[in-house]
């Protein structure tokens, strides 16, 4: 059945419906929702849930019961997302699943609470110390944020590693036409390492694999590079829009892709042979996407709300020299269909500058 | 009575505490506490950033370890994955009163039913000795090579007092002074878990505990300042018990 929602009500419904049954959270703009969602359906199905005192708290009080077993949602925004750094890396340390979401809004410090892709750096490259990953789901949609949801708690189980989904307050805010899941229970029990009290077994210990788990220094560093290095091989998510044939293709997530799918939708009505990749995942990075390219390509234009670029790193990366990378950095405007033409013809016409 | 501290199962051999240290005395306390009720098998204990964290190779229940200062908050995400869990935290004075102050009391507040084991020593243990908010007025520490100026850093920090102010079950302050001492702690500890058991709500147990290494004496040494000098300034006894109220 389809109904309407708002895209943080659903992200908070399609958690539930994968078997979460813990949350905790803070109020912040734009992601206020999930929490007010959470505070009374959790109710209705015998799960738990905190409004903290803190973001610091709050996701302190999820890894707690992660490391009970339960499938488990933290979430956040702009300022209190800082906050919730130090706990996301006790959780990656202690190698528990989790689900923590990331409704961005624009700006540095406080910020502002319109929407917003400036937390690349910190959501997929990490905000606390250490050498980890966490997959990163980047979703255009409501539905697809919703179909992620599951996926996002199944891929954190099967890595042991917590999953962050990343989109815009603009996607958190609006609504849209959406078929959830079926109901599904998950048993905390289920793995040898839940918390629950001994039972007559051997102490359980949770907390850094380096003491316990993995102690001998080669297999923790083993561990590591194996667990991300299967991450990058087959976890890679993205979907390309008419770029085969492309001159020019742009490289945008979220909410920015739907703005730039529907330019290179006019753009080649107008004659220009533009396309898109569109990374789903942005931790593992699409690189697959960028390994063969069309033969007439002149470059690529990596396009983000953010005042710096940020996510251009990554496609510099990917295409590693062999065509120039232009940065489109558009602030907190997104571009219509005339601003992103005119931008095309600009580099077309040899007008921008790469980086 | 020295020797039954000696016995829980729970308790492992290895104490990797310096000589003296109260941590380890209070582990063998705490295992003997959930043993004599039957639930050391359904124990978590929350545990700390600091030497404290060494309490989980002392008492053998099955362990989380917080981030330094959240274990109030990773106990109160424990207490409701786990309804039938014995949860309790276990943390030090820098961990609970400094860093993790807030989710301290944030968790008395919401008077959530756990135990709460407070080791107040006077100083950061593991990091060698820093000056602590529970540190004595002139108390020489490494951030206080003077001692302690209460001008400059405020008074000892009394945090026994400020949860008693919180809608809590129980809040005592006990000492490791002497046998006569050790059982009262026991017996306190026994209580906050009786609390937990029957579904009362938090119970928080301060403890003067001897750093020997930082403070720079002798073991014995160790325990009389905390008999004449510690105990003076954080006076023992019941701050709080819901029930006489
Ligand atoms: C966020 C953070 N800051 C600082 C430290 C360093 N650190 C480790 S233990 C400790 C002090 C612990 O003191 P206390 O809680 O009194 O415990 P004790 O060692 O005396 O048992 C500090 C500051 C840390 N691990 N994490
Ligand atoms: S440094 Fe102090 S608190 Fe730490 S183990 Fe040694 S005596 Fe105990």
């Amino acid at each position: 059945m389809r109904r309407m929602m708002k895209g943080n009500d659903a992200v908070s419904e399609a958690a539930i419906r994968a078997g979460c049954r813990f949350f905790s959270g803070y109020p912040i703009t734009p992601q206020s929702e999930i929490v007010e969602y959470m505070s009374w359906r959790m109710d209705e199905v015998g799960g738990s849930f905190v409004q903290s005192e803190s973001e610091l708290s709050g996701i302190s009080m999820v890894y707690g019961a992660a490391a009970c077993g339960l499938r488990v949602m933290g979430s956040s925004s702009g300022p209190g997302f800082d906050l919730l750094q130090e706990g996301i890396g006790y959780i990656v340390s202690a190698e528990l699943p989790a689900l923590i979401v990331d409704v961005v809004r624009y700006g540095n410090g406080l910020g502002e609470i319109v929407p917003g892709q400036s937390d690349y750096w910190m959501v997929v490259k990490n905000g606390a110390h250490g050498d980890y990953h966490c997959p990163v789901y980047a979703p255009a949609s409501i539905q697809e944020a919703v179909d992620l949801v599951s996926v996002a708690y199944d891929k954190a189980e099967q890595y042991r590693n917590p999953v962050i989904m990343m989109y815009d307050g603009a996607i958190g805010q609006m609504m849209e036409p959406v078929v959830l899941p079926e109901m599904k229970e998950h048993d905390p029990d289920k793995f040898e390492w839940s918390m629950k009290g001994r039972g007559g077994e051997p102490q359980k210990q949770i907390t850094s694999a380096c003491y316990y788990r993995h102690r001998d220094p080669q297999v923790y560093v083993d561990n590591l590079r194996t667990k991300y290095r299967t991450i990058e091989e087959n976890e890679q998510r993205w979907e390309s829009y008419m770029a085969d044939d492309a001159d020019l293709i742009f490289v945008a997530y979220g909410i920015m892709s739907r703005s730039c799918r529907e330019a290179i939708t006019e753009a080649r009505k107008q004659g220009l042979k533009v396309g898109m990749i569109r990374p789903i995942t942005l931790y593992p990075y699409p690189v697959k996407a960028f390994e063969t390219l069309p033969e007439n390509l002149k470059g690529f234009v990596s396009v983000e709300m953010s005042a710096l670029g940020q996510m251009v790193e990554d496609v510099r990366l990917a295409v590693n020299g062999r065509k120039p990378v232009y940065n489109y950095a558009t602030g907190k405007m997104i571009p219509d269909t005339e601003e992103f033409i005119s931008y095309m013809k600009n580099v077309l016409e040899g007008k921008e500058e790469s980086v | 009575m020295a020797k039954d501290l000696l016995t829980p199962k729970l308790v492992s051999e290895l104490n990797r505490f310096c000589p003296g240290c109260g941590h380890g005395l209070i582990g063998k306390i705490i295992a003997q506490v959930l043993e004599e009720r039957g639930v050391e098998d359904r124990a978590i204990q929350v545990y700390a950033v600091g030497c404290s964290c060494l309490i989980s190779t002392v008492v053998q229940a099955d362990s989380i370890q917080a981030q330094h200062g959240r274990a109030p908050a990773v106990a109160s995400g424990v207490r409701r994955a786990r309804p039938d869990a014995v949860v309790y935290t276990y943390q030090g004075d820098g961990d609970a009163a400094a860093i993790g102050l807030s989710e301290s009391l944030y968790a008395a507040y919401r008077n959530e039913n756990y135990t709460a084991i407070f080791v107040n020593n006077g100083v950061f243990g593991m990091t060698g000795g820093q000056m602590a908010p529970t540190t004595l007025e002139g108390q020489k520490t490494a951030t206080s090579i003077y001692g302690r100026d209460t001008s400059v850093t405020g008074q000892p920090f009394k945090l026994a007092e400020l949860v008693a102010q919180m809608p809590v079950a129980y809040v005592e302050r006990c000492s490791l002074t002497d046998a006569k001492h050790i059982a009262q702690t026991k017996r306190a500890i026994g209580k906050a878990f009786d609390n937990q058991l029957a579904g009362k709500g938090y119970s928080f147990i301060e403890i003067l505990s001897p750093c020997p290494t930082n403070w720079k004496m002798e073991p014995v040494d160790a325990y009389k300042r905390l008999q004449d000098i510690v105990a003076g300034e954080y006076k023992l006894g019941v701050l709080k018990d819901s029930e006489e109220e």
